[in-house]
């Protein structure tokens, strides 16, 4: 509407108001742009009359105005690489079925502005021995911790893990100082136990994770697993060489720094592997301990790539079992409530949380943490229909 | 609808100030406070020549401009009032998310009295610190299941004064909310009216009005109906509103009403769409809807439901369990989230002396990230014990980051020990370091030619660890 227009119709409308008093407009219909464009010029012009406007404005609505409401859709020029672990019969592996995560074109859960993104996908920590465990995880596994294998088959079997992430961590010379050699049995063994794709961790000891990592590498060449990790304190050039050679994908583990992640990957795409073999961990800080910094920094991450910074375009993994770091998770208090609850829970939100920053692939450990993100992220894509029929919560809800 | 308010940027906002330079603020010049107006680093108010008669104009367009894309409303009054909404973001490492989720707990009119009094108290005195802050629930949110106006009017009483947090009333029909407010003690505390539908808004509005409390508009599923509800409302004068497009908990609702959410705000935001420029509530207590519920499974779903919400621009929840352990994490990740993304994690290295410590006391050492310290410190304060704590500089890093990411080092130990003068504090050489950095013993052993003790994982277990092992001899 032309400015011009705007002011006749305003004036028509002063004078309706003088003659009339109040004004019924009862059922007509205003474009409510037209009220706003209509209503603006005659308060500022009006001054000599504003209790005539005001009954004007507040009197005339009877029904709703009009409005219209058009997604607000961004469009990234970039998108998050994707990754597939895992590799069954036909790829050259032997596992039943592959996982694919990344290929984001948005921002996690904004499917009204892009569909067909792969769901992230939860995979269980298991350890090459014993160890530390919060109660509420370790009742479900302490008669298969002596075997990794068998506890990797409890998970798939029991609680339906899509991915198993194995930790060598009996490697570390202040552990066990467990051989190249056995770990790499270990991973044979488990590789035969279960069907599901594999993650490879070593022990965290910069001089041996590269060792044990190339061995592990080759016992499971062409399975395309996931080698744990890279980072800028070890030989990341030997793990991955071995990826490159095996078929595998590496984890670029930076500890929270956006930056440094970011060189980390240029080391890694500079060694010639690609995008589509790399997955990044820029840590997951527990819930109350620092989730916080790993929510922003997923989120930036996340639209860098996006945005198209191609050296930060590969999906995240987030170790979210590292919620049972946090007291609360693990502690007995009788203030807190009993801790077989808080611990999951804890696992449960603290993946919930990362799962909405950004994360692409979670290790997780409670059962019900696998259960309720799971139920979730189906629910997230819309593969289940919902039951739920009121929302008349004022009334509906019990006592 | 783009908003035809101008932009606010650092230049256009300076042009409206004063320009004097004169200091008072305490900037050193009106660019400068611009810029920390533009940040929410200072308020209009810091400006005292601003709020001279003959800058009246600026000081209403520099009002317009800095407001926020999505309202601030205030329910309640006094001390407990509530302030949610004023989002100006999307992400929170762009600025901060300012006014964290308030959380109101239900109550229904047909519980008994005496139980109606216990909940108000236990939700009142509900209090949960960390990292020395207190966390608390914030409102009562009434629901009217008896359908009785004098009922839920004589609760709405008996709320109010059993407790002082404000109050949210809820029934979808206008006259059962008439009633309550024709109580002035109920009227007067400024409560939120819950909800203006398609059907019922124009008595709501006179409800809103006449009472002046702020409106949650409720158009479940339906943000076109939602614009029209907030455009229509707005044109009859009523300014203080609260968006809910409904709870859904599971299936593809979920997935939509996550998605609706996510686009209110950033219509809102980005593109300034006033309709849709109020705070947002949502309602985790409705997964309390239903038979047979099982009172753990149900906790622990609206934990996580609360969560979800949190996580994606909810202002206001309202919630139905008092379960501790469900509470903790949700008061928990709210704090995390609300927190200033632009403040240091770090604190200061260097030595404290934790009670009164001599030459024979425990020495330990922790890192500087500032949750990891805030965790130990408390610890140790409140064990009684006395000693000396390190503290470490690792560039903000908690301890096992930082022995992984090698921030953390025998080196940086050694350093601390020189520049804080550990030797003429103690006498024993012997170190405490944190179970979680157990593999620096050797390198640190070296580095210093100290005896090194691997102390707990977790600071909580420090009392005992030491009545276990410590000697200084």
């Amino acid at each position: 509407m032309e400015e011009k227009e705007t002011k006749i119709l305003a004036k028509n409308l002063i004078e309706l108001v003088e003659k009339f008093g109040d004004i019924e407009i009862e059922n007509v219909e205003i474009r409510a742009d037209e009220l706003t464009l209509i209503l603006q010029p005659i308060t500022s012009s009006l001054e000599q009359a504003p209790h005539l406007v005001s009954r004007v404005i507040e009197k005339e609505i009877e029904t709703l105005l009009v409005a219209e409401f058009s997604p607000p859709i961004e469009v990234y020029p970039g998108e998050i690489a994707e990754v597939q672990i895992g590799a069954t019969k036909s790829d050259g592996g032997s596992r039943r079925k592959v996982v694919k995560i990344g290929g984001a074109k948005s921002m996690p859960f904004y499917s009204f502005e892009a569909t067909d993104q792969n769901k992230p996908v939860l995979a269980v920590d298991v350890f090459d021995m014993p160890i530390k465990l919060a109660k509420s995880v370790k009742q479900h596994f302490k008669d298969v911790m002596e075997d990794p294998a068998e506890w990797a088959k409890k998970y798939v079997e029991d609680f339906d893990a899509e991915i198993v992430s194995l930790n060598l961590i009996s490697t570390d010379p202040l552990i066990k100082d467990t051989s190249v050699k056995d770990a790499a049995k270990t991973v044979e063994q488990v590789l035969q136990a279960v069907d599901v794709p594999l993650i490879i961790g070593g022990s965290g000891n910069k001089a041996k994770d590269p060792l044990v990592l190339e061995a592990a590498a080759e016992v499971s060449s062409g399975e395309r697993c996931i080698l744990n990790s890279a980072n800028a304190d070890n030989d990341y050039k030997k793990i991955v060489k071995a990826a490159k050679q095996y078929g595998h994908s590496v984890i670029a583990f930076t500890p929270m720094d956006i930056n440094n992640q970011k060189k980390l990957n240029r080391y890694l795409l500079d060694e010639g592997l690609p995008k589509e073999q790399i997955i990044m961990d820029p840590t997951t800080a527990a819930l109350g301990y620092g989730l916080d910094y790993t929510l922003s920094l997923m989120e930036r991450i996340k639209l860098a790539g996006l945005l198209g910074d191609s050296d930060l375009q590969m999906p995240i993994v987030a170790p979210t079992s590292n919620a049972w770091g946090a007291r609360e998770a693990w502690m007995k208090s009788e203030e807190w409530g009993p801790r077989e609850l808080r611990g999951p829970l804890w696992e449960t939100i603290t993946t919930i949380t990362v799962m909405m920053s950004g994360g692409d692939l979670f290790m997780s450990s409670h059962p019900a943490t696998l259960r309720v993100v799971k139920k979730m992220m189906q629910n997230l894509y819309g593969e289940v229909e919902s039951e739920q029929r009121t929302q008349d919560w004022i009334s509906e809800i019990q006592g | 609808m783009m908003s035809k308010e101008e932009k606010a940027s650092l230049l256009s906002v300076y042009r409206h100030l004063p320009q004097t330079n004169c200091g008072e603020c305490g900037a050193p010049s009106c660019m400068v406070f611009a810029s920390k107006l533009l940040n929410r680093e200072a308020t209009l108010e810091d400006c005292s020549p601003l709020m001279k008669p003959k800058y009246k104009e600026q000081m209403a367009r520099l009002t317009e401009m800095l407001a926020p894309p999505v309202k601030e409303v205030i329910i309640g009054v006094g001390e407990n009032a509530v302030k949610i909404g004023g989002k100006e973001v999307m992400y929170r490492h762009e600025l901060t998310y300012h006014n964290p989720t308030a959380i109101a707990i239900d109550i229904s009119d047909t519980m008994e009295d005496k139980k109606i009094v216990d909940r108000c108290n236990a939700v009142e005195s509900f209090i949960l610190v960390r990292i020395g802050e207190r966390l608390k629930l914030n409102m009562i949110a009434l629901r009217c299941k008896s359908k009785d106006p004098d009922r839920f009017a004589f609760v709405a009483s008996l709320i109010e004064k059993s407790c002082k947090l404000p109050l949210i009333l809820c029934s979808f029909d206008p006259n059962i909310l008439k009633v309550a407010l024709e109580k002035k003690e109920i009227a007067d505390k400024r409560p939120l009216l819950y909800a203006a539908t398609e059907d019922n808004w124009r008595e709501m509005v006179n409800l809103s009005k006449h009472y002046d409390c702020p409106l949650t508009v409720f158009a479940p599923n339906n943000i076109t109906l939602l614009k029209s509800m907030t455009r229509t409302l707005k044109a009859t004068g009523i300014h203080d509103m609260v968006i809910d497009l409904g709870t859904y908990t599971e299936g593809k609702l979920l997935k939509e009403n996550i998605n609706n959410l996510v686009m209110v705000r950033r219509a809102a935001i980005l593109r300034r769409d006033q309709d849709l420029g109020y705070p947002i509530m949502c309602i985790p207590a409705t997964v309390w809807v239903g038979e047979k519920l099982d009172p753990v499974t149900t906790s622990y779903r609206e934990a996580y439901v609360a969560s979800l919400f949190i996580d994606r621009y909810s202002d206001l929840l309202v919630m139905h369990t008092m379960d501790i352990w469900s509470l903790i994490p949700v008061l928990t990740l709210r704090q995390n989230i609300y927190t200033d993304p632009r403040k240091p994690v770090s604190v200061e290295s260097g030595l404290r002396t934790i009670g009164s410590p001599d030459e024979e006391s425990p020495l330990l050492l922790t890192t500087n990230f500032a949750l990891t310290y805030y965790t130990v410190i408390n610890d140790m304060e409140s064990s009684g014990i006395d000693c000396y704590l390190l503290v470490v500089d690792t560039e903000g890093l908690a301890v096992e980051v930082s022995v992984a990411g090698g921030q953390f080092t025998s080196a940086n130990v050694k350093d601390l020990f020189s520049s804080v003068g550990i030797e003429e504090k103690v006498r024993h050489h012997k170190l405490i370091i944190p179970g979680l950095a157990a593999r620096l013993k050797g390198d640190i052993e070296d580095a210093t030619n100290w005896e090194v003790l691997v102390g707990p994982r977790d600071s909580s277990q420090i009392k005992s660890y030491l009545a276990k092992n410590w000697t200084a001899r």
